[in-house]
């Protein structure tokens, strides 16, 4: 929406199969469009996504924020639908739309009624080559993407602490600009960067449909490949050959804004999910801090009360280089410093010995657990699907489960010990300023 | 276990109802227990999860004067110890269940949620019993509590957003239990004691103030033998919980709050209805139309799309049991502040004045009927809904009468309740901003002599 989510948000999907395999059925048009389709029925909707493989990973110094701003202009119109008028189409029907951009990717979506779903496969069919970003909503929609900013991020000071870590922890990966973009690009932004990115990035050979929901899979394909079908291949969008170098020695930065409590926060470099290692990742993360029994939350929260909460999180799902975050807000009248140290003290930990057998088996009881929970929602399984299948192949998403329980404890002191290194880390301060607005 | 199903009597079954073309069916069915505990249920067989949703009148308006925050604390410490289990062994059989049990708390009822695996269903009604007829309210974990809301507070004001929202809603219901904050204030938090948390749990954590609902991999059946089962320690309390609150809306006022940020918040607004009125309705189709449809609405159209003034702007009519509000909020720079409100007050009163076309009317009951569907496309939606359904006594057949409801709404409807129930004159602002910046004018220049 038009909406952006910082990729670690996406994580929460990671965790979540119902134990056996999802059954997808994959086709792929002559032009070179996936589709993946899951078949649901124990609710009354449908969810269709469009997932191109281009988010701000793509962009290049001084563009920031390209990706997503042509996200916005998608909504502008086509020589056939009128500008603003596709959300209004959609609502008529029934149905709720919007779309987001990542770093990896831009998708647009759609859920209503499997008797309406067509129409919002005609709208995306359209608008993947029929965008016409030149309207007079140009210089408005600009001003919107700069109210978000300010609302997301300069006046937010968790997602504020988060950017200028990004900065200092990526030295070259892309990853080390903002999704919505520095301000100051997002303002410089023209309409020709709009048409050359959409020229170059929007194309059925550089994009796959994730459909799941109640909908019958003979008469949905026939459909998707009716609008779909009719569209030209594109020529092959470039790749990002970036390539993160090693990190060798702590990185440290801090933020001062006004903000009432402070935050502590180490992002360590990690591999993505295509790695063995990434499972036992994701379990680490869980022994660290999903639960209210989980290590930091039992230490810094419960026992020792210097931090209102705590976060570790693994962003094992994206295309480049991924990031192992661990976070806590510092309590009111403690220090940043001590919070620090009690983290450091149970990285160092996990780090020197082995987890019990019960607090393994009780972390990968809470994955596949949640990996049940998360097909509640025919929305939350399109997101890993095409999570999945953009990262590697939706096909991992079936070996996710068996990967988690093949995970031992020996696994998990190796990938801390290998990863949780403080000179491959980035540790990141908020310090909080009040009242400086005369 | 089957002859503890005499002790109940079921007493409503409601039809089937949703796209027959899905196999999504509601079937929702009501019982009583014989404590006086309501019990909702919904069969959904397609995973082995159940999501059980507790509403209990136990929210902050039943708190005594100088202890706000006390409920809110009563709540969050429900998972903080029982006659049977420390705290942290409440947490370890939880997370080791994958399980997750969450309390919360608001004006009018606290709220318990729980999602887990089928097969450990009865471990976690166990739990779910123990901790609303055994907790016990350590004083050490009343301590913990007291800091945590206290922080909690504390954080809450710099969201700027948050910030705006308490300061409206205490301008709107001044002197009144709505007015304030459930979490309450630093000072009143430090007063809360374990006296006073005992007597409240034993007075309103009653199975007769309370609704339960079981959405998942359960029968209606089974749900009822194994809550008999489970409950039945819990004892039913006294059968009043006191009369209904009759807040009287404070004065239109224009509040600035400074801070150092780079946009306004902005929220104006007054008092709505409560969900039992008549016209509720009506009033949410017309509010659809203003600014309750997303990117379909007029203040969407007028400060996003022509003036790129805002990334949100929305307006809300909120029912509560006994009061309700309206309020139109958004964000934009500093310096267009003066522009956003006085571009919101002119779409207020344009529908007032002009109401609303034939397609726009159209337009809104179409999405309001045709989405409604996926309002239920979760269990824990699904949970939610029934609750509320119950809460405010709608009735089970609500889905099926809705879009009747709904497709009646006319464009003199529509008017109407515009002209009576949006009262530009009565508006209380409040912008949360760089004032300097900002530099509002007062009164505030809204061409209308606001």
């Amino acid at each position: 929406m038009r909406i952006f989510f910082l990729s670690l948000i996406l994580l929460s999907w990671v965790a979540s199969a119902h134990a056996q395999n999802f059954q997808i059925r994959e086709a792929v048009l002559d032009n070179g469009l996936k589709v993946l389709l899951l078949e649901d029925h124990k609710s009354a909707a449908v969810t269709f996504q469009v997932w191109y493989r281009v988010g701000s990973r793509n962009e290049i110094d001084g563009k920031s924020g390209l990706a997503h701003f042509l996200e916005h202009m998608l909504f502008k119109g086509t020589p056939k639908i009128a500008p603003e008028q596709y959300s209004r189409i959609i609502a008529e029907n029934g149905g709720n739309s919007n779309a987001f951009t990542t770093p990896d990717h831009t998708v647009y979506f759609a859920t209503m009624s499997r008797e309406k779903i067509g129409v919002e496969i005609e709208l995306e069919a359209d608008r993947m080559t029929n965008a016409l970003l030149n309207g007079t909503y140009f210089a408005p929609e600009k001003m919107v993407v700069m109210e978000e900013r300010r609302l997301r991020t300069e006046d937010n000071p968790a997602a504020a602490l988060g950017e200028v870590m990004a900065a200092v922890a990526y030295a070259v990966y892309p990853y080390r600009r903002p999704v919505i973009g520095w301000m100051s690009d997002i303002l410089n932004l023209s309409r020709d960067d709009l048409h050359r990115f959409y020229q170059t990035y929007y194309a059925p050979n550089n994009a796959f449909i994730v459909v799941v929901g109640d909908f019958d899979s003979e008469n949905i394909s026939a459909k998707i490949k009716q609008e779909f079908g009719k569209i030209q291949r594109g020529a092959e969008p470039p790749k990002v050959t970036l390539e993160e170098p090693p990190q060798r020695g702590e990185r440290r930065t801090a933020l001062k804004k006004e903000a009432e409590l402070p935050l502590v926060a180490s992002y360590y470099h990690v591999p993505n999910l295509q790695s063995a290692d990434g499972f036992a990742l994701d379990l680490l993360s869980v022994i660290l801090a999903a639960g209210r029994s989980s290590r930091l939350y039992q230490d810094l929260v419960y026992r020792k009360q210097i931090a209102t909460g705590v976060e570790a999180d693994y962003d094992g799902l994206s295309i480049g280089p991924s990031i192992f975050s661990v976070s806590a807000q510092v309590m009111p009248d403690k220090g940043p410093a001590e919070v620090e140290r009690a983290i450091d003290e149970l990285i160092a930990k996990v780090r020197a010995e082995p987890v019990g057998e019960r607090e393994l088996q009780k972390a990968k009881n809470q994955v596949e657990a949640a990996f049940v929970f998360g097909q509640d929602s025919i929305f939350g399984q399109a997101m890993r699907i095409g999570q999945f299948e953009s990262v590697a192949k939706w096909q991992l998403i079936n070996s996710y489960l068996p990967g988690i329980r093949a995970v031992t404890a020996a696994d998990v002191l190796r990938v801390a010990k290998k990863y949780l290194d403080p000179d491959r880390r980035t540790v990141g301060t908020l310090i909080p300023t009040k009242g400086q607005a005369q | 276990m089957k002859k503890l199903a005499l002790l109940f009597f079921l007493a409503f079954v409601a039809p089937v109802f949703l796209s027959p073309l899905s196999e999504a069916r509601l079937s929702p069915r009501k019982a009583i227990l014989q404590n006086g505990l309501t019990v909702v249920t919904s069969e959904q067989k397609a995973l082995p999860m159940v999501t059980i949703s507790l509403l209990i009148e136990a929210g902050s308006r039943f708190e005594p004067e100088g202890r706000e925050g006390l409920a809110n604390i009563a709540a969050r410490l429900l998972t903080y110890g029982t006659k049977s289990r420390t705290a942290l062994q409440i947490s370890e059989t939880l997370d080791f269940l994958g399980a997750t049990l969450s309390t919360a708390c608001g004006e009018e009822a606290a709220s318990v949620s729980m999602t887990l695996l089928k097969k450990d269903l009865d471990t976690g009604l166990q739990l779910l019993a123990e901790i609303l007829s055994a907790s016990t309210f350590p004083a050490e974990e009343i301590d913990r509590q007291k800091q945590s809301v206290i922080a909690s507070i504390r954080a809450r004001e710099e969201d700027p957003g948050q910030v705006a929202q308490v300061k409206f809603i205490a301008t709107l219901f001044p002197k009144s239990p709505y007015g304030r904050p459930v979490e309450g204030t630093a000072e009143s938090v430090k007063r809360v004691d374990r006296p006073g948390l005992l007597e409240f749990y034993q007075k309103y954590y009653r199975p007769n103030h309370a609704i339960l609902t079981v959405v998942g991999d359960v029968s209606h059946q089974e749900a009822i033998d194994r809550l008999g089962k489970a409950f039945r320690p819990w004892e039913k309390g006294g059968a009043s919980v006191g009369p209904a609150p009759r807040p009287a809306p404070g004065a239109p006022t224009v509040i600035k709050i400074n801070k150092d940020l780079t946009q306004a918040n902005i929220i104006l607004g007054h008092e709505g209805v409560p969900r039992a009125h008549p016209d509720y309705y009506a009033i949410q189709v017309m509010n659809y139309i203003l600014g309750g449809g997303g990117f379909s609405s007029r203040l969407m159209e007028s400060i996003r799309n022509q003036r790129g003034l805002a990334y949100s702007v929305y307006s809300a009519f909120e029912p509560e049991k006994y009061a309700g509000s309206f309020q139109v909020s958004m964000q934009t720079k500093n310096e267009s502040a003066g522009e956003a409100i006085r571009v919101a007050v002119e779409e207020i009163y344009k529908i007032r004045e002009q109401g609303a076309t034939e397609e726009e009317l159209k337009a809104a009951k179409d999405y309001l009927i045709g989405s409604f569907p996926l309002r239920l496309d979760t269990n824990r939606k699904v949970a939610v809904f029934l609750s509320q359904v119950e809460f405010f006594s709608l009735g089970l057949d609500y889905p099926e009468y809705y879009p009747v409801i709904i497709r009646a709404v006319t464009r003199e409807d529509v008017l109407r309740v515009a002209k009576r129930y949006l009262q530009p004159e009565k508006l209380i602002v409040v912008v949360v901003a760089d004032q300097t910046k900002a530099a509002l004018k007062t009164p505030l220049d809204t061409g209308r002599g606001l």
